[in-house]
């Protein structure tokens, strides 16, 4: 049986469209994954492009839009998403393409770096590490395993139109980590940041962020948090409210 | 890219203090250092820095810091590496990482390093392979800290987290082709090119920092990444620097049946074990002591040995499975949810119900270029070690040599974060006290740029993934688990006509956007010199010792051979290098019979 796969194509040296490409290839016997697949097209056509390095699902390299909806390449497996015998690639919808699947991630990573993705405390660090229960350990669960593939943000309509100004969902991810984290003493600080109209409120619950995460995360939720946080402060720290005031 | 490009322009010189070459574990710890320090540092990598193999670590990070034990204590750690590594580690500096370790540790944890804990708050430990109290006198030790099995994705994102804070200069997705080399032997740089612009660049500077990580892509199967070609290592050799115990490659015991995934050995320290066809925990003929929890070399060999005698599992009789399922749905949900993710894609099997098919996987290369505590590279002229002005290596790439012949589970991490703080440091006072290197000339950096030269210019040759395939299978089938000799005899005579066909190769596509054929090519050059360099280290070392095992020399040759092995790139040589057998505050550790 053979498999007929769709392939996003464009050079910008060469192609003044982007175009789709179709390859004939023979159905594996084995039920193998997308990125197996694209392994194997390569073999036979060098030029075709790509992002990828871990293979198993962890460094986020091969996020692409897979039959549709977005995925890493390297743990969806053909079963999962062929429609009779055809596959669709492309590229990771709303970013600029550079090559074939290869987006140009730049604004992704300035939504990232604009929420201060790392820790902050007031105090001095003690000698040994700071002390943090289990429970309290468990918050963060759910939210430090983001691996920033960008397949929640790039499936966002909200991003989409506002990739600038919205934080988009993998970001928001983290700014909960981070919000979440009891060591972290710049909630305050943190909220404000979020509080214009954009940043956070463009979300709209459309849960295309939930729906392709491959790692089983869920922003939407996170993004909830955030958002009460925002309404209500956090009890405990005693936040006054910010943004829309 | 077509047209020769004339890097000497001075248009195409970028300029830094310090240049860090890989942005995983070992080269973040040390542009943080670096960061602080006001010195113009740059990283540049092949890859956004998270996307580097660090992340796929999982069990966690080795380092006395008496959470588990309270009265746990760094020279025990110190003699269970020294151990470990069958007794070719060298001593001051597993004393310098065993004793330095709490104290890299808990900066992590101060920049944000989600650990998993314990009741009382302090870091989680879990029991590790090779680990022990009192000298290996007190039983199993429960030592490696651990953020769930996501120990590596943490510590790589806390990494580039502090990394961003501190404002360093990243250049991502540019690709280091060779070191530049001045007329004294100094390193002055590299040549590099962005992937996705394609501009060439000379990257200028005082220090260069090889952190490029392993090359477990020379075997067919390993657990690496796809992204793990040595290219560091290509590099040095290239040049003509030495590597050393190039030979010493780690089989991890537990990597996925067919799809060589790493499964941690934090299941085996959580309470899972190996059973074979006949369900039995066969570990406990071989390790009567120790069991599931051997040294990963003994316990990878008992696996091919069960499997030899068939006793394997599956139709092929080709695995063993690793058993789980006694541990609980908590246990495992809790401790180890990346592998039941893991599991499932990719052997589709629930650990909480069935046992996992496993093999032992290419995993670690022990060996790299034979650095001092500080990160300073060595090269070897007429039988003497002499320092390479301007260049560095951490990490994978490097051979410190905290894990000899065999490293033990969890020292790899706390190897990238000690010795990376420890060569930004010493890099900082080296630069600010006046040192640094002299320029290179227009011919020197020429001739850096000549791989990249003659592949743009290739009009026929050999197919990239073809050679690749050839290379892999070579070395999967004549230096795996067990060696012999005449088997590795063969093998480097294929590397021969390897070489020939990677040294031609053909580079049909010659557009500038990202072209990942450029790059693929470039790599596999590298990984032919890494092969080159492994096959050759073990074809010469006629002992067996740590993860180096020959059928036709099974015992340790302590008269010959407790040394390590430094391999001479352009004579295609072996030479003998000491170990250091003096460490500072303790008194060394004498080599004994090595079992567990």
């Amino acid at each position: 049986m053979e498999l007929s796969v769709s392939l996003y194509r464009y050079n910008p040296e060469q192609d003044k469209f982007p175009y789709m490409k179709n390859y004939k290839v023979k159905k594996p016997e084995k039920d193998i994954m997308v990125l197996d697949l694209l392994n194997m097209l390569k073999e036979d056509d060098a030029t075709i492009s790509y992002r990828r390095s871990c293979r198993e699902g962890v460094c986020g390299s091969d996020g692409m839009n897979i039959n549709g909806k977005n995925g890493l390449a390297c743990i969806t497996p053909l079963s999962e998403v062929l429609k009779g015998n055809k596959l669709e690639l492309r590229p990771l919808p709303g970013l600029p393409v550079i090559r074939d699947l290869i987006v140009d991630m730049t604004q992704f990573y300035e939504q990232y770096e604009k929420i201060k993705p790392f820790l902050q405390s007031d105090s001095e660090p003690p000698e040994q590490e700071r002390l943090q229960s289990p429970q309290d350990r468990d918050k963060l669960d759910g939210l430090y395993e983001c691996i920033l593939c960008a397949c929640c943000s790039t499936s966002c309509p909200s991003f989409w139109w506002n990739p600038d100004k919205f934080v988009g969902p993998a970001a928001l991810l983290q700014a909960y980590r981070f919000l979440a984290d009891t060591r972290d003493t710049k909630k305050q600080e943190r909220l404000e940041e979020l509080g214009d109209p954009f940043s956070v409120y463009r979300c709209h619950g459309i849960m295309n962020c939930v729906n392709v995460c491959p790692k089983g995360l869920n922003p939407n939720k996170a993004i909830g948090e955030i958002k009460s946080m925002l309404l209500t402060g956090s009890k405990e720290d005693k936040i006054k409210v910010v943004g829309l005031e | 890219m077509n047209k020769v490009i004339n890097i000497s322009k001075k248009n195409n010189i970028k300029e830094f203090d310090a240049l860090i070459v890989g942005g995983g574990g070992s080269g973040m710890r040390t542009s943080l250092e670096l960061a602080k320090s006001g010195l113009n540092t740059a990283v540049i990598s092949k890859v956004f820095p998270t996307r580097s193999h660090t992340v796929s670590a999982q069990g966690g990070i080795t380092c006395a810091i008496q959470s588990a034990d309270p009265n746990d204590d760094w020279r025990w750690h110190m003699y269970d590496t020294v151990k470990g590594s069958d007794y070719i580690g060298d001593q001051d500096a597993i004393e310098y990482m065993c004793s330095e370790g709490p104290k890299a540790v808990y900066e992590l944890e101060h920049m944000g390093l989600p650990f998993s804990r314990f009741e009382n708050g302090r870091i989680y430990q879990r029991p590790f392979g090779g680990q022990s109290k009192d000298f290996g006198k007190g039983g199993q030790a429960a030592r490696t800290c651990a953020a769930a099995d996501r120990t590596g994705h943490a510590l790589l994102h806390t990494l580039y987290q502090n990394n961003v804070k501190e404002g360093t200069n990243f250049l991502n997705e540019w690709f280091a082709v060779d070191l530049v080399k001045n007329s004294k032997n100094e390193i002055t740089g590299v040549i590099a090119f962005s992937i996705e612009s394609g501009e060439v660049c000379y990257l200028k500077a005082q220090a260069t920092v090889l952190a490029t990580g392993g090359a477990g892509r020379i075997y067919a199967s390993t657990t690496n990444a796809l992204i793990n070609t040595g290219d560091g290592l290509g590099m040095t050799l290239r040049a003509g620097f030495p590597a050393q115990d190039m030979e010493m490659w780690q089989f991890h015991p537990t990597g996925i049946h067919g799809a060589g995934s790493l499964v941690t050995e934090g299941c085996r320290g959580e309470g899972g074990y190996l059973i074979n066809a006949d369900g039995e925990r066969f570990m406990e003929r071989y390790a009567p002591n120790a069991k599931d929890l051997a040294g990963r070399d003994v316990v990878a060999r008992s696996m091919v040995m069960e499997i030899l005698e068939g006793r394997g599992c599956g139709p092929e009789k080709d695995h063993v499975y690793l058993k789980l399922d006694h541990l609980g749905a908590d246990v495992l949900n809790s401790k180890l949810p990346g592998i039941c993710e893991l599991s499932k894609t990719f052997a589709h099997v629930d650990p909480i119900k069935e046992p996992i098919p496993v093999v032992p996987t290419c995993h670690y290369m022990m060996g790299g270029t034979p650095t001092n505590i500080h990160g300073q590279a060595f090269s070897r002229n007429d039988g003497n070690d002499f320092m390479v002005s301007g260049l560095f290596s951490v990490g994978e790439a490097a051979c410190v040599s905290v894990h000899g012949a065999n490293r033990l589970g969890g020292n790899s991490l706390l190897d990238l974060v000690v010795f990376g703080r420890a060569a930004g440091k010493h890099i900082n006072e080296e630069l600010k006290s006046g040192g640094g290197v002299e320029n290179a000339s227009n011919e020197d950096i020429e001739l850096a740029m000549s791989r990249l030269n003659k592949l743009n210019e290739s009009e026929s040759g050999y197919e990239v993934a073809d050679v690749k395939k050839q290379l892999q299978t070579c070395m999967q089938n004549y230096f795996g688990v067990f060696r012999r000799g005449e088997f590795m005899e063969k093998g480097v005579k294929e590397l021969e006509e390897i070489r020939e066909k990677s040294e031609n190769l053909y580079l049909k596509d010659k557009s500038i956007a990202f072209n990942t054929n450029r790059v693929e090519a470039l790599e596999l050059q590298n990984l032919l010199e890494v092969a080159e360099a492994t096959a050759i280290s073990a074809m010469m070392r006629d002992e067996s010792r740590g993860a180096h095992a020959r059928d036709d020399f099974p015992e340790r040759d302590d008269e010959n051979w407790l040394c390590h092995s430094l391999y001479d790139p352009v004579e295609k040589k072996l030479g003998k290098r000491d170990v250091n057998f003096v460490p500072k505050e303790v008194e060394a550790f004498p080599p004994k019979m090595r079992s567990y």
